[in-house]
């Protein structure tokens, strides 16, 4: 077995990332990072390293499809890892995460109150009220983490359900982080 | 298939369906598989025995084991 580094237990920060926001929604601003580090990485670095080594929910999936057991590791069905449907949900990702931005425009703006839900898989609102206790900040500070969680709870669910019907890092296959840093790196050694 | 012929297998990643993950690279006992640019994984023939574990963890399933030529 090879030697464990510290980027192998990125997953514990990933799970720890969940959990905060179940207490406190304001911690999922720290999502961000999800976003910009990998994107810098592929940018700057030209590579998937991010994918490879420091993703944090990848390797809970892995943990828990692999080690645990939660997965029947069968291989996924073809239209999943198709182009069409990689490109086709990435975009679909850049909607709804346009959408939730244009929310939080709304709720600073004052067009629009602050709305103390979580919602899974872009439809289900779950209350989630207790985890917020106010902030120094506008409530549309509020509304994105509200948003942004939702993305994350959204994408680890997905995810989750395919660790359990396919192989455990199943979701790295339309993951929509991983495709747009795949086809950045793809762009920088013009291979489009 | 005899055991026999599994020594001259070869890992091959089909370049076109890869998602560049890298659960291939975490597996291999040897290094001999790596993400190239952050675009497909490529496999070192020389180094690679035809283990098949990294065709195992693919999530993708886009690796096969093929004879190797020499
Ligand atoms: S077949 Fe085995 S040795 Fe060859 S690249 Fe895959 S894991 Fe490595
Ligand atoms: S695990 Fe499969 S999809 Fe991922 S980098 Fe390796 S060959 Fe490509």
């Amino acid at each position: 077995m090879k030697q464990k580094k510290w980027y192998d237990f990125m997953w514990i920060v990933s799970l720890t990332y969940l959990i905060l926001g179940f207490f406190n929604i304001l911690f999922a601003w720290l999502g961000l990072l999800c976003f910009f580090i990998p994107l810098l990485i592929s940018i700057i670095g030209g590579s998937k390293a991010y994918c490879n080594r420091y993703c944090g929910r990848g390797q809970l999936f892995g943990v828990l499809g692999g080690r645990f057991g939660l997965s029947r590791k069968k291989d996924v069905p073809k239209w999943m890892k198709s182009k069409a449907f990689r490109y086709g949900f990435l975009i679909f990702f850049f909607i709804m995460f346009f959408q939730m931005l244009w929310n939080t425009y709304l709720v600073f703006a004052g067009a629009q109150d602050l709305r103390q839900v979580v919602t899974l898989l872009w439809t289900f609102k779950l209350p989630w009220q207790w985890a917020y206790h106010g902030t120094l900040f506008h409530a549309g500070a509020a509304q994105f983490a509200f948003g942004f969680y939702s993305v994350m709870l959204t994408s680890t669910v997905l995810g989750m359900i395919t660790m359990v019907l396919f192989k455990p890092r199943s979701w790295c296959v339309y993951c929509p982080m991983g495709t747009m840093t795949q086809l950045i790196c793809r762009a920088r050694n013009g291979k489009l | 298939m005899g055991t026999t012929t599994k020594k001259r297998r070869k890992a091959v990643v089909s370049q076109a369906e890869c998602v560049a993950c890298g659960c291939c690279v975490k597996v291999c006992p040897l290094a001999a598989i790596q993400v190239v640019k952050g675009i497909a994984a490529q496999v070192d023939r020389e180094k690679c025995v035809g283990c098949g574990r990294c065709a195992r963890e693919c999530p993708a399933t886009v690796i096969t084991l093929e004879e190797a030529a020499v």
